[in-house]
């Protein structure tokens, strides 16, 4: 057990795994001089050296692409992507070949890509800055999605990844950054499960990244008022664990999907629709969620927040699952 | 024409051998799809196989290449097997995509094919990241990629070429100029047509060629792989050529007229290398005979092969989106 920050455990993770394995190096934006936007990668330069940490030119679609090359040239590249706004510029090799190149190829050639960038809002950076698109890669099939919430995650989840044939794509929400606590180092990190980080018996929150705190502080608030909320957090957002989903919503009977992204064709409907399909008849109540407002995130700082989901909001919805509105 | 160069007579022989594989590969695969046995699109090559032939010949065995949707000629020179291609074509579970690719997508891990890619510039950055694994594992071998001109239009052209110069890659960039991306001639979609200029700017060294003339190609192409390996980063040949016959099976070829198709027809690759062979004592007339019924009999035991082929069951409709072994 260890004190630190989501920061340092996702340097932890990128500093073990380039001790590991030769074959493992890091690309992107600011990466190495830099220090990383984040301030993840601070100091791998110093340690690693020029070859395994590369700043790149600013060309998000030629270095993403590269690093699938890299990947079928038998290299394990971690790349990283400033921020999943700028990801945009990198769809075509991300849907186009990572995501297509085994079927197509008809099974010959996995592309063992790594792709972390940050997501989310929360630090009034505005439209351009703030989106939570990963649920538009959740879309796509070929690619695994995993949102790190834990210090745990966020150190042990880059392994795994990189051990992984096929391209995993990393999602660190921006405002975890900085979140601090105690890590667990024997705890088990797996990419394929979600967990139940608390149990209870009225209700199911499904949430990820970002959106954890959140749900465990309204959980938290509702417990004393007698209410007490089952809290599973996705951790995969593709394929996703239908298991463990179901296997808590058949013990509480009712569903609430706290997601960042926006509500029309959002992660949060796609996890509904998985409920009432798998479960309807176990369902005491309609499913509901807490989504984003259907806006560019605002760059002001009440806006921003009227735009997000917020605890208050959580619990009301939660109240309103129990008839307790 | 070039001058004469004065091969061995066997090899001389292979070049024409490996131009008429490709020509009649293709010819014989628009008939098939005139038959319905192959759909999709068909993007032919007709016209443009001394790029191929004489760029292939002059890579080093292991090299990667990247290449096209018009990709059926770097497939079967890099070493794929024309059975395997026309499987694939018939979308045969014999394939060498599985039947998961089709005309666009040829893939082969063995002879290090990484595709048969359908988006314009899509190969050229993959290619750069080839480059570098290989590199940075210490290795020797370099990446070539093939896209037609109008690839030089797309942002990933530009960061290919940015990045390749700025991490001195042994990239080969191989640009078939046939003057028309789909049916918008050169001029009409870039404002530099001297391409090799537009290259050079990213610092990258850039030549023209003759890609009529599968002498040139593989003249070019041997100083080309001669000066990256002696690691002077990434390299450029534009490869002036033309395409016989319409963008793909759908064309009805409205942009360009057909004086200017029959002009370039007389400075077909096939016809004036053998003519070129025979001048220079090379090849008589019951040679050419053979080297033709030699390729025509490869297509059709490609034919013979795919028609035989089996289909994927419909069972098998999900495998390979993933890689099967699982991570702990």
């Amino acid at each position: 057990m260890i004190r630190t920050t989501y920061r340092e455990a996702l340097r932890e993770g990128l500093r073990e795994a380039l001790a590991r394995d030769p074959r493992v190096f890091l690309m992107g934006e600011d990466v190495g001089r830099y220090g990383g936007t984040y301030a993840v990668s601070k100091g791998l330069l110093e340690e690693f050296g020029e070859q395994r940490i590369r700043d790149t030119p600013l060309s998000e679609l030629s270095f993403v692409a590269a690093g699938i090359g890299a990947a079928l040239g038998g290299m394990r590249p971690i790349v990283e992507v400033m921020t999943v706004n700028f990801s945009l510029l990198a769809l075509d090799p991300l849907m186009n070949t990572a995501a297509t190149l085994r079927h197509m190829s008809g099974g010959q050639f996995s592309v063992p890509l790594v792709l972390r960038m940050a997501t989310g809002a929360g630090r009034q950076l505005a439209a351009q800055h703030s989106h939570s698109l990963e649920g538009w890669y959740a879309h796509i099939p070929g690619l695994k999605i995993l949102a790190p919430a834990t210090l745990e995650d966020a150190r042990g989840m880059l392994w795994p990844a990189l051990q992984d044939p096929d391209p995993v794509l990393i999602f660190e929400h921006s405002t975890l950054y900085n979140l601090e606590g105690v890590l667990d180092e024997g705890a088990a990190v797996d990419i394929h499960s979600a967990r139940v980080r608390r149990e209870g018996r009225d209700l199911t929150l499904v949430t990820y990244g970002g959106s954890l705190g959140k749900a465990l502080a309204a959980a938290g608030q509702l417990a004393g008022e007698g209410i007490s909320v089952e809290v599973i957090d996705l951790r995969v957002l593709h394929p996703l664990d239908d298991a463990t989903l179901m296997a808590s919503v058949r013990r509480t009977r009712r569903l609430l999907v706290v997601d960042e992204g926006w509500r029309s064709g959002s992660l949060a409907a796609e996890i509904i629709a998985r409920v009432v399909e798998q479960g309807f008849y176990e369902l005491d109540a309609p499913p509901a969620r807490v989504c984003s407002q259907e806006v560019p995130v605002p760059y002001a700082k009440h806006l921003e927040e009227a735009a997000l989901p917020q605890v208050p909001g959580i619990v009301a919805a939660a109240r309103e699952l129990l008839g307790r509105g | 024409m070039s001058l004469p160069v004065p091969y061995p007579a066997e090899f001389a022989r292979q070049l024409l051998r490996d131009m008429l594989r490709i020509r009649r590969l293709e010819e014989r695969a628009a008939e098939l799809y005139g038959e319905g046995k192959i759909r999709g699109f068909l993007h032919l090559y007709i016209g443009q196989e001394a790029v191929a032939v004489g760029a292939l010949h002059a890579l080093g065995p292991g090299d990667a290449v990247v290449a096209t949707y018009r990709e059926h000629g770097h497939a079967l020179l890099q070493g794929v097997s024309m059975n395997a291609i026309m499987a694939e074509m018939y979308g045969r579970r014999e394939g060498c995509s599985r039947g998961r690719g089709g005309s666009m997508h040829l893939f082969d891990a063995r002879t290090r094919f990484f595709g048969g890619n359908a988006i314009v510039g899509g190969g050229l950055p993959l290619a750069v990241g080839l480059a570098l694994a290989e590199r940075m594992q210490g290795g020797t071998r370099l990446a070539a990629c093939f896209f037609g001109e109008g690839a030089l239009a797309e942002g990933a052209a530009a960061e290919s070429l940015n990045l390749a110069a700025l991490w001195q890659l042994p990239v080969l960039f191989c640009c078939e100029n046939n003057l028309y991306a789909m049916g918008t001639a050169l001029a009409r979609s870039q404002a530099q047509t001297d391409l090799c200029a537009k290259v050079q700017a990213f610092k990258v060294p850039a030549r023209s060629v003759d890609g009529m003339d599968v002498v040139a190609v593989y003249e070019a192409t041997r100083m080309a792989v001669e000066q990256m390996h002696a690691g002077h980063g990434p390299c450029f040949l534009e490869f002036r050529t033309y395409r016989f016959r319409a963008h793909s099976m759908f064309d009805p070829e409205l942009y360009r007229d057909k004086a200017e198709v029959e002009a370039w027809k007389k400075r077909g690759p096939i016809h004036t290398y053998s003519a070129q062979l025979k001048a220079q004592g090379l090849l008589d007339e019951t040679g050419l005979d053979a080297l033709e019924a030699e390729a025509s009999a490869e297509v059709e035991a490609a034919v013979a092969f795919a028609e035989a082929g089996s289909l994927e069951p419909v069972e098998d409709l999900l495998r390979d989106v993933y890689t099967p072994e699982r991570t702990p």
